[in-house]
């Protein structure tokens, strides 16, 4: 399968993608400068982590608007898979291409911790090699991961199953402590109703070498690798 | 024309921002203080042949860019660059010619 990861003026965690993709997955893996089209034979896009376009006005606000975007709104709606990491789900947030918003830490300060994330759903591309229930431990590097939507949204959420991961204490439960940011309800992580694009505050990419404290951020490629394997007619690429 | 954006969070919205701003007013003793929202202000020059033109492509311009309809309300005024009754040149200076 072939990756993506787009570079926008800003992002910095474009490289631990790669690296984990192509060092440690033995992935095939490109770059994607925001101002190219998007290369119509790939697999799986991410939008990594870092502060696109400075986090000015709101975080992901101006990324989403890069010419690339549009290749990637459209390579989703024809069922492509499209993962957003920090700034990247962020920007997925405000592309409307997931529901939401994230917003500033409940206690104003940037965090950078390992957390414990449950695996709330498996019947998703890109939870599928974990176990329902399983924890995951990543490292969260942001200051604006709150994340927040109305309580309309929070239901259809819910009822579609679309919160694949939530913040727990190493117990598994979803504490107030365990919680890193004050997002809802402890979302960590959600999917869009047709479950092909997903967005995590957590890092899966610096969580994928023993080295680096944990290889569990590996249960979401390998995800992602196993879809992509099983996909007979790849449609997105039309 | 000048617009003058006031954006900020929908209630129920977290903003724990006005909170430390609250927080910090009782401190300094300002006990009546009830609730602090921090929101954003933009100022905007534009080119507009109307005040109605200015008005839709100002509202445009929220619902795309500046505002984000899932956490935050927005409203605007909009107001002649140069209050009447001032005269002097523009000052950017003359105007290039089209």
């Amino acid at each position: 399968m072939r990756w993506g990861v787009i570079v926008f003026p800003g992002s910095c965690d474009d490289h631990d993608v790669y690296d984990c993709l192509k060092l440690v997955l033995k992935q095939k893996v490109e770059f994607l400068w925001h101002k190219d089209t998007l290369n119509r034979n790939l697999d799986c896009v991410v939008l990594p982590g870092g502060f696109s376009y400075g986090d000015y006005l709101r975080c992901g606000a101006m990324g989403r608007f890069s010419p690339i975007m549009q290749g990637v709104v459209d390579f989703a709606k024809r069922g492509g898979l499209v993962l957003g990491i920090c700034n990247g789900f962020q920007t997925l947030c405000e592309a409307g291409l997931l529901p939401g918003a994230l917003v500033r830490n409940i206690s104003l300060q940037f965090v950078c911790r390992p957390v414990y994330l449950r695996v709330e759903e498996t019947d998703t591309p890109f939870t599928s090699a974990a176990k329902k229930g399983q924890l995951l431990r990543m490292p969260v590097k942001h200051g604006e991961g709150c994340y927040y939507a109305d309580e309309l949204t929070l239901e259809r959420l819910a009822k579609n199953r679309q919160i694949l991961l939530r913040y727990v204490d190493s117990k598994g439960h979803p504490t107030p402590a365990a919680n890193p940011n004050g997002s809802l309800d402890n979302i960590a992580g959600v999917c869009n109703e047709d479950r092909n694009v997903f967005g995590l505050m957590p890092h899966p990419e610096d969580a994928g070498e023993k080295i680096l404290g944990s290889e569990d951020g590996l249960k979401i490629f390998s995800s992602i690798i196993a879809a992509c394997g099983k996909q007979e007619s790849k449609a997105w690429r039309a | 024309m000048r617009a003058k954006i006031f954006i900020s969070f929908k209630e129920g919205v977290l903003d724990p921002q006005g909170k430390a701003v609250e927080r910090s007013l009782h401190t300094l003793g300002y006990r009546e203080v009830q609730d602090v929202r921090v929101g954003k202000y933009l100022e905007i020059e534009l080119e507009a042949a109307s005040r109605e033109t200015a008005q839709a492509r100002i509202r445009e311009m929220c619902d795309k860019l500046l505002a984000n309809p899932v956490i935050e309300d927005y409203r605007f005024e909009i107001e002649a660059e140069k209050p009447s009754g001032v005269s002097g040149q523009p000052k950017t200076g003359p105007k290039a010619e089209s």
